[in-house]
């Protein structure tokens, strides 16, 4: 009798727990991807800390705080690591609806892939995306930072340039009026020697020194 | 000795001294930063593999020896020659032919305006370069977080990053959209930093010159020996250089191997006229024009080795994803143990499951991969530095400073070049006499970039894409040929061969041989006739057409052909004759005025006197 109890029970425990089954999902775990060596075998005490580990999950979701490990059901396990499993209600006669579970494990799926170090691309839920982390948003996006950097050294070059140049520019403008200033002087005064006017020193017979006369044609022209 | 009536040798209009170059490297680096562009780097490597490889450098190198090389050392003896920029020479030969300087400065003008734009988008690509991961390593979550956006999805992260983060083009060219105010903000600061190195023409250019020329070479080598050690790079060369003989029957490959000469040595846009106007009178032009030109195909070839070495790289890392898509397919679907199937297994794995269970197998997503393929992807263009190659940088280690050295590199090429273009502009402006004279170099200058910088806003718009494709397609194409086979007619049998062989032979002390002659009087003219027609035939064949990128598309991420409307045509068409037809005006608008002068004048005025300056268009 006992053992047709048994039977039945495992039948249908089967028939909850089955590819394609009403809310069951398929699970799926990369061990040897994430970890490489130090990668863990999958074996039957695996088993009971993932079931532990949904069971944690559902019993955070109001109304079903009596889940134990033992309404978790998981079958077709395979080499790839990947499996079916099910949450059965106390009773064991019919599964939890696949919703309930689909929040639970979103809420607490970071615990969950800690649980075997693995990450949301390793440890598969195939029915059930995973939310995104949000983007690191800085205060400022960096390229504006750098930009600012940038355009202020552009700007002080700009400006080093503007103003050397206008400086250049008012230092010929002025020069060219005292080169001026000193030519008009020399036409108007008049030359003299110790203190007699040049023009006069032929009349008056002085001698004029030939060396220093200078002639235009022993220049070379240029 | 031929001198041209009226003309000293070191006084321009303005009456001051014309500037000179400080030192014969700065002229030869200013030639060379302009020669070498950002088309050395992206349209050469892409013309050698796709052209069959090694067999594409034979019509390379003999439009070079015969195109490039003669016309390229025209410009330089002409500019030198005469001493003036574009539109001043080509005045003082003849006054009728002031059209060819003025459509060369209009050339320059509108090169100016798309290249800076380019020369945006680099610099966006530059600042965005400096963090870890790079922005363009993933896509972002979309607004429910259970997924990624949905156009990132369907492309990829280096695409939606392009398309949508930094054009955020819209899926037609007559929708404009607005202005992109962070594409508005990166052309300002290109603009700031042309003025900075142009303000006071060559004085700062010949400064700046040294950085922006020398820069790039190093960044390539380090590519280069970087790239050589990554692995798939022996593929990648293999690839391209494996030459693929039966190619050279086909004419389209000598069509544009004669265009790919041609603007890569930038020539007809009036930039190494002006460069050459301010060398010393006597300086071995000849020299010049070889070394730079040679120079010129050697960065093609160096920068094609560094580009296929990393497109190797990047092919064969997507055909490892390729393969090992397929093998987890295959784990995940028949539940083999994790790793159990090699990349090399995989064919005879793939066909024992075929055999059992083709049902299963069927349903698979299992694709085609072949190295081919992938190595055959390449790009030329924006798309290969801005999609192919930044997703390349993606998988080197150290991502954010490979990154940093590209796009910092093609932020010089580009820069150099743009300094050769606002030459072409800025010298012939002095030099026609059209500023008073009390207006300083720097004030002219900004007020050019200033203009410019305006008018380039239309290509930050977000169909700025489309139209920077129409400019660059139709400007200089049909343009630079017809200005180019005018300046060769023009010098030859206009100023007169025996002349310009006299003044060669003053400048440099030996006459022109056999070979220059030749070149210059037959092989030239005719070979830039020919591909003239042949440009004009082809494009007259297939109707005027784009690809836009229209996330709603059935076919998404493929991009459909649109059409262009009507008035983008007239457009196209204006763009590629406007400057060409500054030759027939300004001819026409001289004759006339002669004729209305010398009917004023009396007759016995002696009619020989050339006025100094000549179209008055």
């Amino acid at each position: 009798m006992l053992w047709l109890l048994f039977f039945v029970v495992t039948a249908t425990h089967a028939e909850l727990c089955e590819p394609d089954a009403e809310n069951a999902f398929k699970v799926r775990l990369s061990i040897k991807t994430a970890l490489g060596d130090n990668a863990y075998t999958w074996d039957t005490n695996e088993e009971y800390l993932f079931k532990a580990m949904v069971a944690f999950s559902m019993r955070k979701v109001p109304n079903r705080e009596a889940t134990e490990i033992s309404h978790v059901l998981v079958c077709n396990v395979t080499q790839r690591v990947s499996f079916w499993f099910v949450v059965t209600d106390p009773l064991k006669n019919h599964t939890l609806p696949a919703v309930e579970i689909q929040s639970a494990i979103r809420m607490n799926r970071n615990r969950i892939n800690n649980a075997f170090f693995l990450n949301d691309q390793t440890l598969e839920f195939l029915q059930i995306p995973s939310t995104l982390a949000s983007p690191m948003d800085p205060s400022a996006p960096i390229w504006i930072i750098v930009f600012g950097v940038v355009f202020c050294n552009i700007a002080v070059a700009i400006s080093v340039l503007v103003l050397s140049g206008i400086r250049q520019h008012r230092r010929k403008d002025n020069e060219l009026p005292e080169v001026d200033d000193t030519e008009k002087k020399c036409e108007n005064v008049i030359t003299s020697e110790n203190g007699v006017p040049c023009y006069r020193l032929h009349k008056n017979g002085g001698r004029i020194n030939d060396v220093f006369v200078t002639k235009d044609e022993w220049l070379t022209p240029l | 000795m031929a001198l041209v009536p009226g003309l000293g040798p070191h006084v321009d209009d303005r009456g001051d001294e014309r500037p000179r170059w400080d030192s014969k490297s700065q002229y030869l680096l200013s030639c060379l930063g302009f020669a070498v562009g950002l088309g050395n780097i992206w349209r050469f490597p892409y013309l050698c593999q796709a052209y069959g490889g090694g067999a594409f450098l034979v019509p390379y190198f003999i439009a070079l020896v015969f195109e490039g090389i003669p016309l390229f050392h025209i410009e330089l003896a002409i500019g030198q020659r005469l001493r003036r920029g574009s539109v001043g020479v080509w005045t003082a030969i003849s006054p009728y032919l002031g059209g060819v300087g003025l459509g060369c400065l209009l050339v320059s003008c509108l090169v100016c305006l798309y290249y800076n734009s380019v020369l945006t988008w680099v610099l966006w690509f530059l600042l965005n370069s400096f963090q870890q991961p790079l922005p363009w390593s993933s896509c972002p979550p979309a607004l429910d977080r259970t997924g990624f956006v949905e156009e990132c999805e369907g492309s990829s992260t280096v695409s939606y990053f392009w398309y949508r983060q930094t054009l955020n083009i819209t899926a037609d060219i007559s929708d404009s959209g607005t202005v992109q105010w962070r594409l508005l903000v990166c052309s300002a600061a290109c603009w700031a930093v042309v003025y900075l190195c142009i303000s006071r023409g060559i004085e700062s250019t010949g400064k700046a010159i040294y950085f922006t020329a020398l820069f790039p070479y190093l960044v390539l080598t380090v590519f280069l020996i970087r790239g050589l050690t990554l692995p798939g790079a022996a593929e990648g060369l293999a690839h391209l250089f494996t030459p693929n003989v039966q190619i050279l029957q086909n004419p389209r490959v000598w069509l544009d191997a004669a265009t790919q000469i041609f603007f890569s040595l930038s020539l007809a846009f009036g930039g190494h006229v002006a460069f050459a106007s301010y060398n010393p009178p006597r300086n071995d032009c000849r020299k010049d024009a070889v070394v730079i030109a040679l120079a010129n195909s050697m960065t093609s070839l160096y920068a094609s080795v560094t580009i296929f070495s990393i497109m190797g790289f990047k092919a064969t890392k997507d055909y490892g994803r390729c393969l090992d898509r397929n093998v987890l397919g295959l784990i995940n679907e028949f539940d083999f143990p994790e790793q159990s199937i090699s990349r090399d297994d995989y064919p005879a794995v793939l066909a024992h499951l075929n055999a059992t269970q083709p049902e299963r197998v069927a349903r698979l997503p299992l694709k085609n991969c072949h190295l081919e393929h992938f190595l055959d992807k390449s790009a030329s263009g924006p798309g290969l530095a801005f999609i192919v190659f930044t997703e390349a940088v993606l998988h080197m280690p150290g991502a954010p400073g490979w990154a940093v050295l590209f796009f910092g590199m093609l932020f010089s090429l580009g820069l150099s070049s743009m300094f050769g273009n606002m030459e072409g502009i800025i010298t012939p402006l002095l030099d026609l006499g059209t500023v008073p004279r009390w207006v300083p170099k720097e004030a002219l200058t900004g007020l050019i970039c200033l203009l410019c910088f305006l008018a380039a806003i239309c290509f930050t718009l977000q169909s700025g894409n489309y139209w920077l494709e129409i400019f660059d397609s139709f400007v200089v194409s049909l343009n630079l040929m017809v200005l180019a086979f005018f300046e060769v007619v023009g010098v030859i049998y206009v100023y007169g061969m025996k002349r310009f062989c006299d003044d060669i032979m003053w400048m440099t002390g030996s006459r022109p041989g056999l070979y220059w002659q030749v070149a210059w009087r037959v092989v030239s003219p005719l070979l830039l006739l020919a591909i003239f027609l042949a440009y004009i035939t082809l494009l007259a064949q297939k109707p005027l057409s784009y690809r836009a990128w229209d996330p709603r598309h059935e076919q998404f991420p493929l991009r459909p052909e649109k059409l262009y409307p009507g008035w983008v045509q007239a457009t196209c068409v204006l763009l590629s004759l406007l400057p060409a037809l500054c030759i027939p005006v300004a001819a026409l608008a001289q004759l006339l005025a002669r004729r209305r002068w010398r009917r004023k004048e009396v007759p016995s005025q002696d009619t020989h006197l050339k006025p100094q300056d000549g179209g008055p268009c």
